[in-house]
């Protein structure tokens, strides 16, 4: 028997589960890279590329019929006729100069000969599909040099981000999203918390309901609320004239819409922060004999402050990165997120989309980042002694909570009705008797009911794929032993994609994905992208709520486990996976009603095989059919409401049959 | 037992385990033998290392440096799976969605291993520990003594040669602690599994142990058998650690004598000489007390009683005396003696320090 010296480190040996488990986090760590970390490094790089027609680097004989002239430099011919200044010469990737547009006496019938070489190796030209590299002459007819095209020279810099602040229709788009996103939080956020008050501190009825119904907008997409004010308020709107002459195609129509789809996100956190602020804090309050209003602003207000700064920034950062609802409603009104897509679908400036994005991660990541300091700050408050709050009747006051939260409702109800009326009406504001032809997609563009059980099977694979690595993952990093410096990763990389605006992701897809060196360009255009896409772009509040399942499992079961010699797994399948089967189910819930309403990450990436609903109804919208639009609206909200019933009642039974234990 | 078993090869061999947390080094060069059938408790204050020492052991935190030697086998830097113990935590860890039948199964049921067999095992398990007809219920539903002992009988399935407790009872109310001392003691007498307990009770470690290792900030103070530490405490940390002690400032005089005060007591044999100052140490129920000035010799003075409080089974004096200069004594008196010698608060009286109680720890300052 060899002893090991009491000087020497000892080095464990790693058992069988440590190899299982450290492949795991490996496998969902390189999934983590390639589908965030590597697209988002393209993507910068995209954005610090700047490509420019170089026209030193060309040079030109021309022979009308009497020999060949003297090389004259292309710089040289366009400065003696002035066509091009130095700014018309930038360009993106795909800019192509057609050489004759500086030959003014130039004529495709011409009997003129021209040679064309390139001075040096750095630059290429091409006649028709044909690259041309090298300092060697080519020589072309009249008609053949009409099809010769300079391309453009790939430097690295800031010129892009030059040409972004130098341009007052570009960067306008920052302060219009600030704007809106800023009017949009202040209005949602004292909504919310009025809202969530009445819950907590009133004594009225049907509170059962009004959570539900407060919840209906994260059922639909963003832009399913632009539709319903365009029948509300548009041109040929139902009550255009409460507008008052002003448009709800713009910033009006923006806010509505916004406060509509952020609503639920504010009210679940400032609910929380409200019902986690102690009870017994009123009661000595009360009796201080302080007045009503005197307990709101010295004890409530305090007590909700960190969740409302951090509902003000989840939801700040919903409104600045969504791209649905200003498509739809608003205009003429730029925001950021618009840009993006008119920058890469309208003008096929990629370098200039991924300029935008850069911009547009900004603010997003700096309300993720205060985001995530004041969330720490309140789980620090949760106090284990905290007594919840039981409120007593009051006449007045409780009535007139139940007024607002009728009111509320009334909106939220509003909105869904419309566009559900919409979607029955059979020609607005024309015939308006009930039919189902609005329901005929595969009349319209957009892909058809193909687009609705796209997006199911979709939703399908997120929900079951996401929540298998989502869930693996999280319970790797929280539970596998030693390993500092890959779990630190691991946690940075899973918390990265709640900064990343969906357009951002999509885009820096294109940039990773669709480059043909790229040994999984294969799956760029297929449903594999989508899924992959989807599960990352929720990934992290799917990842936040397996962590705080996970840790309150004690944390010796796995020591425990491997005493008794029984291999990790065993222990996940029996244990942790039963006991956190709520967790499991509350992130394949959140996940599938993502990818049904999600349209910012996909519109860059779908295909026409593979057409989604929410996608559907933006391209509808666009081509005017905007019923249809609506109809398939509430084909994505019964889908939604179908399976939130369906977890609600699964849940119920698996608390009852699996979870007995809980119960004493 | 101890005396016959140290000369064969020991059943657990830790020599120079030392752990770091980064820079901090939770445990400095342990070495420590432990043999067959044997009952350790690691006993030290909060933050000393036990349970760190014991997750070394178990190989669930394994050391930086140093070798672990089970049944002869140097199981140094195998996974905890490799090993051989069975572990019960202060939070019994049972999986809560298991019934307690399940849970004690847990690390029998392998592949192609017959139901009833195991079936038979738990039930034969439950027994042991007291609880035969708890198989069905979920943990949730049983007190904390009972769960404590489900753990314990999981731990102990598949029979495994180690058996490791970390804090096992303080969980427990005192009375449920009291009982399950001597459950756990029977038990491991029973099936003789070389058991390592963790504690910072010193009672729960006087009891149980056969022999207890004193811990104090990740080194090994002292390892022997209860009354060897309680008697014969090797540092002034142990003898402070472990029961009551008065401690008082002194002065070698010899390597067994000391100067306190105008007296010069005779101690114990320690390793220091004339005029190294020290501790002076007895413990408050070793100290004599007569009323008759007969008596006379070493370590014997006229004394006073300063105060004195009635604890129940005896009297607790504080005495001073002219020898002892500022120094006062603390005094446990039996009830026994003091109605012999009818004890009264300011009586005057003689005072006998015995040498085979006083220990002087030369180098040493007050703690
Ligand atoms: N994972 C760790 N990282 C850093 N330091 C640690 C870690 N685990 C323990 N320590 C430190 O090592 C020392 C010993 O800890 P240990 O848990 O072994 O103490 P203990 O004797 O069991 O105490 P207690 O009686 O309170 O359980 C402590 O100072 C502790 O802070
Ligand atoms: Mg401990």
């Amino acid at each position: 028997m060899t002893v090991i010296p009491a000087s020497e480190r000892v080095k464990p040996k790693l058992g069988r589960d440590d190899w299982v488990m450290r492949s795991f986090i490996a496998v969902i760590g390189v999934y983590l890279v390639v589908t965030l970390a590597f697209p988002l490094y393209a993507m910068l790089s995209k954005s610090l590329s700047t490509f420019q027609f170089d026209l030193t680097q060309f040079e030109l004989q021309i022979d009308k019929g009497d020999g060949w002239s003297d090389t004259i430099s292309v710089k040289q011919l366009n400065d003696k006729i002035g066509k091009y200044s130095s700014a018309e010469l930038n360009t993106s990737s795909d800019g192509r100069l057609p050489i004759v547009s500086m030959l003014p006496d130039f004529s495709f019938r011409g009997k003129t000969k021209y040679r064309l070489r390139n001075v040096g190796d750095k630059s290429f030209f091409i006649h028709g599909s044909e690259q041309i590299l090298g300092t060697k002459w080519h020589e072309y007819s009249s008609n053949e040099f009409r099809r010769v095209m300079l391309r453009p020279i790939k430097s690295i810099g800031f010129g892009n981000f030059i040409q972004y602040f130098s341009t007052p229709a570009l960067f306008n788009s920052i302060s219009n999203s600030l704007f809106i996103a800023f009017i949009s939080t202040i209005i949602t956020i004292s909504l919310a918390f009025t809202f969530s008050y009445a819950l907590a501190r009133s004594k009225m009825r049907g509170k059962g309901i009004f959570k539900i119904i407060a919840m209906m907008p994260i059922l639909v997409p963003s832009l399913l609320p632009g539709i319903a004010l365009v029948y509300l308020f548009g041109n040929q709107g139902m009550i255009k004239g409460l507008m008052g002459g002003y448009s709800i195609y713009g910033p009006i129509g923006i806010v509505i819409g916004s406060v509509f789809f952020t609503f639920p996100h504010a009210m679940i956190i400032i609910q929380t922060a409200l019902s986690i602020s102690d009870a017994r804090l009123y009661e000595a309050s009360d009796a201080l004999g302080a007045s009503k209003f005197k307990t709101f602003m010295t004890v409530t207000l305090p007590g909700a402050r960190y969740g409302l700064i951090s509902a003000a920034f989840v939801v700040f950062n919903l409104v600045i990165t969504d791209f649905g609802l200003p498509k739809v409603i608003g205009g003429q009104y730029n925001v950021l997120a618009v840009d993006i897509y008119k920058q890469v679908i309208g003008q096929q400036n990629f370098e200039m989309g991924a300029v935008v994005s850069v911009v547009l991660l900004i603010p997003a990541m700096f309300a993720f980042g205060v985001d995530r300091m004041v969330q720490a700050k309140q789980v620090a408050m949760l106090s284990a002694s905290s007594v919840p709050y039981q409120p007593k009747p009051n006449k007045r006051f409780d009535r007139t909570m139940l007024a607002y939260c009728l009111l509320i409702a009334g909106f939220i109800i509003t909105i869904i009705g419309v566009c559900q009326y919409a979607a029955l009406v059979k020609f607005w504001p024309y015939d308006l008797t009930f039919s189902l032809t609005n329901y005929d997609f595969d009349l319209m563009d957009g892909g058809g009911w193909g687009s609705f059980y796209n997006s199911l099977k979709l939703a399908i694979m997120v929900a079951i794929i996401g929540t298998v690595v989502v869930f693996t993952g999280a319970y790797m990093v929280e539970k596998v032993p030693g390993f500092g410096a890959g779990r630190t990763t691991f946690q940075f990389l899973a918390m990265l994609p709640m900064a990343i605006p969906g357009m951002v992701l999509g885009l820096a897809y294109i940039f990773f994905f669709n480059n043909p060196s790229n040994p999984v360009n294969f799956i760029y255009g297929t449903m594999a992208i989508l899924v992959v896409c989807t599960v990352t772009h929720f990934y992290t509040v799917s990842h936040l709520t397996a962590l705080t399942a996970l840790k309150q499992m004690d944390k010796e079961f796995e020591s425990v486990s491997a005493s008794l010699k029984q291999p990790f797994y065993k222990l996940f399948a029996r244990v942790t996976v039963p006991v956190c089967l709520p967790a499991i189910l509350d992130i394949s819930i959140y996940l599938f009603v993502n990818a049904m309403t999600t349209v910012s990450a996909l519109i860059f990436l779908y295909s026409p095989d593979t057409t989604l609903a929410s996608i559907a109804m933006l391209n509808m919208d666009d081509a005017g059919d905007i019923a249809p639009a609506a109809a398939m609206g509430m084909m994505i909200f019964y889908a939604n409401a179908t399976a939130r019933t369906l977890h609600a009642w699964a849940s119920k039974g698996i608390y009852k049959t699996t979870q007995a234990w809980r119960t004493r | 037992m101890n005396n016959q078993q140290a000369k064969a090869e020991p059943f657990l061999k830790v020599r120079g385990l030392t752990k770091m947390f980064g820079n901090f080094t939770a445990l400095k060069h342990l070495d420590l033998d432990v043999s067959e059938s044997e009952f350790v408790c690691f006993l030290g204050p909060s933050g000393c290392g036990k349970t760190t020492f014991l997750r070394a052991i178990a190989g669930l935190d394994i050391q930086t440096k140093g070798s672990i030697i089970q049944a002869g086998k140097d199981i140094s830097a195998l996974p905890p799976a490799e090993r051989d113990f069975g572990i019960v935590f202060q939070s019994y860890a049972l999986f809560p969605n298991l019934t307690v039948r399940r849970n004690v199964a847990y690390g029998l049921e392998n592949e192609g291993k017959d139901k009833r067999a195991v079936n038979a095992r738990v039930d034969e398990l439950l027994k042991l520990v007291g609880l035969p007809d708890q198989a069905d219920k979920y943990p949730a539903q049983l007190s904390g003594g009972q769960q404590q002992r489900i753990a314990l009988a999981r731990a102990l399935a598949t029979s495994p040669g180690l058996l490791l407790l970390d804090e096992p009872l303080s969980a427990l109310d005192a009375k449920v602690r009291g009982y399950l001392r001597h459950q756990i003691k029977d038990l491991q007498e029973q099936l003789g599994v070389t058991t390592i307990m963790v504690t910072h009770d010193q009672e729960e470690a006087l009891t149980m142990a056969d022999r207890i290792v004193v811990m104090d900030n990740g080194i090994i103070e002292q390892v022997g058998t209860p009354t060897e530490i309680y008697r014969e405490p090797r540092t002034l940390f142990v003898a402070d650690f472990i029961g009551e002690m008065t401690q008082v400032e002194a002065v070698a005089t010899s390597s067994s004598s000391a100067q306190l005060g105008n007296i010069q007591l005779a101690t114990t044999q320690f390793d220091g000489d004339k005029g190294d100052a020290g501790v002076l140490t007895i413990r408050p129920e070793d100290i004599l007390v007569y009323t008759s000035k007969k008596k006379s010799g070493d370590n014997i003075f006229a004394a006073k009683i300063d105060e004195l409080e009635f604890l129940g089974s005896f009297w607790r004096a504080m005495i001073s005396s002219d020898k002892l200069g500022s120094s006062r004594l603390k005094a446990d008196i039996s009830i026994n003696v003091a109605r012999d010698i009818s004890l009264t608060d300011g009586m005057e009286l003689v005072v006998e320090l015995p040498q085979r109680s006083l220990r002087f720890y030369p180098g040493e300052k007050l703690l």
